[in-house]
């Protein structure tokens, strides 16, 4: 270390090149976590899969899909659910960020405040989009025969993207709002367990009782699932292909700047 | 480079206040680095110094107060701030799953260098604290000393001209202690100046060019460390008495410089200078009066006599000129 040497001039860029780097960085980051630790990804689709195989062969029998065999009618809903689940990585992974030090030191850089919450949703995209194409593959082993062509599988993936966005930003909030790492293990699995089972994910909502049914069919899930199921086996779509997207949309908007204010509450007391 | 406003001093710190709800954590706290110093904040848990480095390192806004670093204001430019320091923290703030090396040009990027600059700079740091064999393996293999050179290694990829570091040697082994002190003392006489908490008086001792002593968000003394142990009272000795009836008799006859008497273990504390030679002096008095001594031990300054012989003082003084 020379006398000489003083600060290393950082590099003249605008500040938009500097969001996108800073969050390409932490998304970088995020991402090599999914790939040191893939047992994180295979104890997250173990539910799913364990879901599927009970409901397809357990109650599979005893459920009337009408037209459809119930293994194409679950399919769907076991795709939404790993979703789903999915996102509880963000709200676990931002509740370890926040709970060690490397909080601090990221807040003493001069990287943007956003790119630490952008990088852990991007990466919940990226493990979203292995863990959704290891459910497809174990639903075509069970029995599940999509008929969607090229351009359906296309706006599937889209909504997928979609909803794993809307989510992880619901799994942001919660994972600046619990105080403990236990807290953030179970918190979204609360919230996301009911959701999916009081939806059309594995019955037909018409067998509900009326006041379950009426809220099963009006959550954001229940329209999800029907759209996917829409455009991969043909089952009527209705309002729901619209209302997914309203729904998602709607609560990106809503939880992105709630993230932005927790975060700079959380970090800076 | 900062601006030429403080040429000298690198850190200036005006009498900062904050406090959570109730609890006052800083209650006015003022001091100043003069460039390539090393200064050490030195008191217990709690005392508000981790507090203060959060402050300085732009992580909490102080209620009251205002400080710049290298001339830049903490409340006003925030990013110049965060340009010009590097932050270690209590806790070694390095990622788990990624490789040393990955951690540091992570870091590199993230304080905006070019590539090239970062890859050099990941280089030299990977030699000069020794990680080059581990800069390929995940964090979570290194060893706690190890953590804690990546994470000041992090600190300096920017090479900024001020450096923070809070606690950096609590909790590691004895060897890793004297590499951490070897590596500061490099840093500082390369020109980088560096503000360190610490509870080790040894610590501040054998780094710091200036220390200040601070306690429930107050500096309560500030001086070299020679200054800081002449007011303390340098050493201090401690006789065991054997008999109870005798101590209030040995306490009158050893007079004056008595720290403190312990009537449950029979022991008497005494400040001295002098070492040796007062001992023997006390021990023959006590002879002279058939008082036996059990046992005699010496000891160096150590933080609690800092803060016992530091806030005794204050209040003494302040009594005497009370009764002026």
């Amino acid at each position: 270390m020379s006398s000489e040497e003083s600060i290393i001039t950082p590099e003249k860029r605008s500040s938009i090149y500097w969001t996108v780097s800073d969050t390409w960085l932490m998304a970088k980051r995020s991402t090599t976590h999914i790939i040191r630790s893939l047992d994180q990804v295979m104890s997250l689709i173990l539910f799913p899969i364990m879901f599927m195989l009970l409901n397809r062969y357990v109650f599979g029998g005893a459920i009337d899909t009408g037209d459809i065999s119930y293994a194409n009618y679950l399919f769907a809903g076991i795709f939404v659910q790993t979703l789903a689940f999915g996102a509880n990585y963000t709200t676990i992974n931002l509740a370890v960020d926040m709970k060690e030090g490397i909080i601090d030191r990221f807040r003493s850089l001069p990287m943007g405040n956003s790119a630490l919450v952008t990088g852990h949703i991007v990466s919940d995209l990226v493990r979203n989009i292995i863990s959704g194409a290891i459910i497809i593959l174990v639903g075509l082993l069970v029995g599940f025969r999509p008929n969607a062509n090229f351009g359906e599988w296309l706006m599937v993936i889209g909504l997928a993207m979609l909803f794993t966005l809307a989510i992880s930003w619901l799994s942001a909030i919660l994972g600046l709002l619990v105080k403990s790492l236990e807290a953030a293990q179970w918190v979204g699995f609360i919230i996301i367990f009911p959701l999916t089972f009081i939806s059309s994910a594995f019955v037909p909502t018409e067998t509900m009782p009326s006041a379950l049914r009426a809220f099963a069919e009006n959550q954001p899930i229940t329209h999800v699932i029907d759209t996917m199921r829409s455009l991969l086996v043909g089952t009527p779509l209705d309002n729901s292909g619209w209302l997914s997207i309203v729904w998602c949309v709607g609560i990106i908007i809503v939880s992105v700047p709630i993230t932005s204010r927790l975060f700079r509450r959380r970090s800076q007391r | 480079m900062g601006k030429s406003v403080n040429s000298t001093n690198s850190i200036v710190v005006k009498d900062l206040h904050k406090s959570y709800k109730d609890l006052k954590v800083l209650d006015g706290v003022s001091f100043s680095v003069k460039k390539g110093d090393i200064l050490a904040l030195l008191g217990p848990n709690g005392a508000g110094k981790t507090t203060t480095v959060k402050i300085l390192s732009t992580l909490l806004h102080p209620d009251k107060g205002e400080a710049q670093i290298n001339g830049y204001d903490i409340k006003s430019d925030e990013a110049a701030v965060r340009s010009n320091i590097g932050l270690t923290g209590q806790y070694a703030a390095v990622d788990e799953y990624l490789t040393g090396e990955e951690n540091l040009k992570l870091i590199g990027r993230l304080y905006r260098l070019n590539k090239d600059d970062v890859n050099r700079r990941s280089k030299q740091l990977l030699e000069q604290f020794d990680l080059v064999e581990a800069s390929t393996r995940p964090v979570k293999t290194y060893s706690g000393g190890m953590r804690r050179r990546l994470d000041l290694a992090m600190s300096l990829i920017a090479s900024p001209p001020v450096i923070f570091l809070d606690e950096p040697t609590t909790g590691l082994d004895p060897r890793s202690r004297l590499t951490m002190w070897a590596m500061i003392e490099k840093l500082a006489s390369g020109g980088t100046t560096i503000l360190l908490t610490t509870q080790y008086m040894e610590e501040a001792d054998y780094l710091a060019d200036n220390i200040v002593v601070i306690d429930n968000g107050k500096v309560i003394a500030e001086g070299t460390s020679d200054t800081l142990k002449s007011k303390v009272g340098s050493d201090r000795l401690e006789l065991k008495i054997a008999k109870n009836s005798s101590l209030e008799k040995a306490e009158k006859i050893i007079d004056g410089k008595v720290l403190n008497v312990d009537k449950d273990d029979r022991i008497i504390s005494i400040a001295t200078k002098k070492g040796a030679g007062e001992l023997r002096r006390i021990l023959e008095q006590l002879e002279k009066a058939k008082i036996d001594v059990v046992d005699v031990s010496l000891h160096r300054p150590t933080l609690d006599d800092v803060f016992l012989s530091l806030t005794g003082k204050v209040t003494s003084e302040e009594e005497k000129e009370s009764k002026k």
